[in-house]
């Protein structure tokens, strides 16, 4: 087509008339929700858009429009990389009136992005991350840690390992702030209960895939158990070349951190008899099955693991604390929020009744389990049996060890 | 037991035979990326993309047909190859003419629309895909324990890359291939149909990619990424080895991973950047690469 002047006068006069008339009328504030997770890199299949679903699952059981809220969630794609997520944060915050962050897996991004939210008085719910550096000396007025964190996973099923008489360690680690703090946090209770660390491989994170050098010098150590400090796909590898190797007849494998996502990956030949904890499971009771029927049809290929069914929960609570304060009140301060959600009790089909500690530690019982054998396992996604119950007040790492600056001593 | 630099010798030999298997993986990439540059003058971004193909191919023919490993060795790289061409004769072949970095943008967006396909399709936590039982288990050479297929591995890569070597040094298929390559008007004046040659030697380049994507599916678990965390190390070895030499490629890509193996018992965390290092280095003191030929 030949553009003449007349003609683009004519189509931009003809873009000008067919814009709609927007009617004028007082609107009730929106709440926006920001899903800032791994869309594409090693923890797409731990957050990912089945955290997206989750959450709008309850916008959906809440009623928010039935109950006059207007509330949206839109999701960005943060790659694990701190400088973008910060970037995707301010803009969320400055731009698009979002009011809260959520999600956010992967420590280095998740602490970036603690600064931003407290800089703006903005809502903070992790889910993703587990470092516990975020309710530590780093914690903040604005957030709460929603299900999990590197104490509770190195207490459940580090603990259970020294119980078992695995008291000497070597460590596979992710070199960034998630592997290193979950190794800190396993070492102190191996060293307390009187085991030895004898040696660790910290390994650049992202882009690290064959693991078999440190494998080998793992099994070199001596040691008795094989820590893995690492999550999502770099998991499933390690374990599947550990199996390779033959170190699983030599030394006990310990994953701190899998998902079931993770055990599907593996396949129950390898994963089976491996110990594992979650905060959630979803064929765990009656409640936790009805919640995993209502969003599985959306999201067919990915059952929901703790951080999905974090993110549900987490909404829930926000939603139910904007319900009793008001939209146009929650909006205003994101401290405040936090104070109130703080303050009401935790309940929902996912994780049942819990309460958040001061610190902004939710504090949801953590579950030992173990991984079945191909044997045991009756249908899909049957993975799980049950082993260790772990209350709340005893999961976490108490309030005083965490030196988080807004606990008064 | 004798020490090396505080390292035990026999954790030494060990690192060092690792380090040869993740050569074997590097040669065979960065052989095919060679043979691509060389012959097309294309930086073929895809590469990676590719590779995970081959893997993902493998693993649709194990669980759709019931093909098994051995059978997927040459059914995948065939496949996969095929649709290479396809690529080459669809969009690639269309940019000979324009400058490098259109055919290194064009192969990295293909690269991201078909790791994007498979993402959106098999999720990003991968597939299992077991060790075939005849390679099944482990030999203990007394200074470690070496897994079998990880010895295959080795082998099957050092027989594919100095067939491809030979065919394209020794043969007289290679001998109109290379001076094609040099003049190919010429070459096309003689009667050999060049622009038929061309697409060929892409999709043998794209087959050796999903070749080394099988293999590497019992290893690795077969995920969309897993092309993506090879191909910057690829691309490392190729610039070493000297764009466009054949046994260039070869050599460094085993003896990077070597030099990787090594880095990864003395200080792990600089296992990834290590490679790069070697880059700078050599990029200093030979620009056009250690087997580069001189311009």
């Amino acid at each position: 087509m030949i553009l003449t002047r007349r003609s683009a006068l004519a189509t931009a006069a003809a873009a000008v008339s067919i814009q709609p008339i927007r009617p004028v009328r007082a609107q009730a504030p929106t709440i926006k929700i920001g899903v800032l997770n791994d869309q594409s890199g090693p923890y797409t299949n731990t957050s990912g858009i089945a955290s997206v679903i989750c959450t709008k699952q309850a916008l959906e059981d809440f009623g928010a429009a039935t109950r006059g809220l207007n509330v949206e969630v839109i999701s960005a794609d943060h790659q694990n990389k701190p400088d973008l997520a910060v970037s995707i944060t301010r803009q969320w915050f400055d731009r698009d009136g979002v009011d809260v962050l959520l999600d956010v897996p992967t420590s280095s991004v998740a602490l970036a992005v603690q600064s931003v939210a407290r800089e703006k008085n903005k809502v903070y719910l992790n889910v993703g991350a587990a470092s516990s550096a975020l309710t530590g000396a780093q914690c903040s007025p604005n957030l709460i840690h929603w299900c999990y964190d590197t104490y509770m996973l190195s207490k459940s099923t580090g603990g259970a390992m020294v119980k078992a008489g695995g008291d000497s360690w070597f460590f596979l680690t992710a070199d960034y702030a998630f592997g290193k703090q979950l190794q800190d946090d396993t070492s102190i209770l191996v060293k307390a209960a009187g085991g030895k660390v004898l040696g660790s491989a910290p390994y650049p994170f992202p882009g690290t895939s064959d693991f078999s050098s440190f494998l080998v010098q793992a099994q070199s150590s001596g040691a008795k158990v094989l820590g893995l400090c690492n999550a999502g796909a770099d998991t499933v590898n390690s374990i599947k070349q550990a199996h390779e190797f033959g170190v699983n007849s030599s030394m006990k494998i310990a994953a701190l951190l899998m998902f079931i996502t993770d055990v599907h990956a593996l396949g129950l030949d390898t994963a089976g008899g491996l110990n594992l904890t979650e905060s959630f499971y979803w064929d765990l009771n009656d409640r936790t099955r009805a919640f995993t029927k209502r969003v599985l049809p959306k999201t067919p290929k990915n059952y929901p693991n703790m951080i999905h069914a974090g993110c549900y929960s987490a909404t829930l609570h926000y939603l139910k604390t904007v319900a009793d304060m008001g939209a146009a009140e929650a909006k205003k301060d994101g401290v405040a929020t936090i104070n109130r959600m703080k303050a009401m009790p935790v309940q929902d089909d996912c994780f049942g009744t819990s309460k958040i500690r001061e610190d902004g530690r939710n504090m949801v019982t953590a579950y030992l389990f173990e991984v079945k054998s191909p044997n045991e396992s009756k249908g899909p996604w049957d993975y799980y049996k049950l082993k260790v119950t772990t209350p709340g007040d005893e999961a976490y790492r108490p309030l005083a060890q965490g030196h988080c600056p807004l606990v008064k001593a | 037991m004798i020490t090396i630099f505080g390292i035990p010798g026999p954790l030494l030999f060990g690192q060092l035979l690792l380090g040869l298997i993740n050569g074997a993986f590097y040669a065979m990439l960065s052989l095919g990326l060679a043979v691509i540059f060389g012959m097309l003058n294309i930086i073929n971004f895809a590469h990676g993309a590719l590779f995970m193909m081959g893997a993902f191919v493998s693993w649709m023919l194990l669980n759709y047909l019931g093909i098994g490993y051995f059978p997927a060795l040459i059914l995948s790289p065939l496949l996969v190859g095929i649709f290479g061409i396809i690529l080459e004769k669809t969009v690639i072949s269309r940019l000979y003419k324009l400058d490098h970095l259109y055919g290194l943008l064009l192969t990295f967006g293909l690269s991201l629309v078909i790791e994007g396909l498979f993402r959106n399709a098999y999720g990003s936590s991968g597939m299992p895909y077991r060790i075939p039982n005849i390679l099944q288990g482990a030999t203990n050479l007394g200074f470690m324990y070496m897994p079998n297929y990880r010895g295959w591995v080795v082998v099957a890569a050092l027989v594919v890359c100095i067939s491809t070597w030979a065919i394209i040094e020794k043969t007289s298929l290679g001998a109109t291939l290379r001076a094609a390559t040099e003049n190919a008007p010429l070459v096309q004046a003689f009667g050999v149909d060049v622009p038929r040659l061309i697409t060929l030697t892409y999709g043998g380049g794209i087959a050796l990619a999903a070749f080394a994507g099988v293999l590497a599916a019992p290893i690795y678990s077969v995920n969309p990424n897993m092309g993506t965390n090879f191909i910057n190390t690829v691309f490392a070895v190729v610039v070493i080895g000297g764009m466009g030499s054949i046994m260039g490629s070869i050599l460094t890509g085993f003896g990077l991973g070597v030099i990787e193996g090594l880095t990864k018992v003395f200080y792990p965390q600089a296992s990834a950047t290590v490679v790069f290092l070697v880059m700078v280095i050599v990029l200093l003191v030979r620009p056009r690469g250690l087997f580069g030929k001189a311009a």
